[in-house]
């Protein structure tokens, strides 16, 4: 196997997504992590939290989908695309990508179009949790063949 | 026939539930569905305006036809990955390229 997709409720296994890319076939390795940053809500309130939910069945065959079309575009030599779900603490990663490819410009490239199509078309969001004990769902993009 | 809602996000949050059963005539399309829907859940009325439609798991239209045992997503504008672009878009979504 050489993609390993997944979506996890569990704390994202940096270190074992970075063991699963390395090959003797690469010159680089990229991973990307996209992390529960500080905020501030229009109130004053700091945000605590991202809670992830995904439509599981759909969502797992469009990462699927996503690596295949990586691989179309690159030379990729492994890639590891993970989501989590539930809730991801201040400095936690919600999302893992590490490609492992060639030359390091691929990896580079490659890491972009997941995160991008990631955020464009997946079906999964995140609802930001304030330290009021309030939440308010993101909802950045209408995804689909035509948006309605 | 008979087909499977699944309510997702705010959606899901605004419902109190996750999927609800629709009973709709033959030659049924989505929007028709949507219509139904509006009346059973009137908590979603205003929020069914800006989402797109997934059924058996791949995006398609509004005007795509139903038929008996289907499962019809409503997705919400998707926000996975992290980061937040844009503060606190509750009413109508932002459309990025």
């Amino acid at each position: 196997m050489e993609d390993w997709i997944d979506i996890l409720p569990t704390p994202l296994p940096t270190t074992e997504a970075l063991h699963f890319v390395s090959s003797p076939n690469a010159g680089g390795i990229s991973l990307f992590l996209g992390t529960t940053r500080t905020e501030k809500n229009a109130q004053g309130h700091d945000l605590l939290a991202l809670d992830y939910e995904a439509y599981l069945e759909m969502a797992l065959p469009q990462l699927q989908t996503l690596a295949q079309a990586a691989r179309s575009q690159w030379p990729i030599v492994k890639q590891v695309i993970l989501h989590r779900t539930g809730r991801v603490p201040l400095s936690e990663p919600s999302v893992l990508i590490a490609v492992a490819s060639p030359h390091r410009h691929e990896a580079f490239s490659a890491s972009r179009f997941i995160i991008d199509a990631i955020k464009a078309d997946v079906a999964i969001w995140k609802k930001e949790i304030w330290s009021d004990g309030s939440g308010t769902w993101v909802h950045s993009n209408i995804p689909g063949p035509n948006p309605p | 026939m008979c087909i499977t809602i699944r309510l997702f996000a705010n959606l899901r949050d605004r419902a109190g539930l996750s999927e609800i059963g629709l009973d709709l005539p033959e030659k049924s399309t989505i929007a028709h569905a949507i219509e139904q829907l509006r009346h059973r859940l009137p908590a979603l009325a205003d929020q069914l305006n800006h989402i797109a439609f997934a059924l058996n798991r791949s995006y398609t239209q509004s005007n795509t036809p139903l038929q008996d045992g289907d499962e019809l997503a409503l997705i919400p504008p998707v926000s996975g990955g992290s980061g937040t672009p844009a503060r606190h878009s509750t009413g109508t979504p932002a459309r990025q390229p």
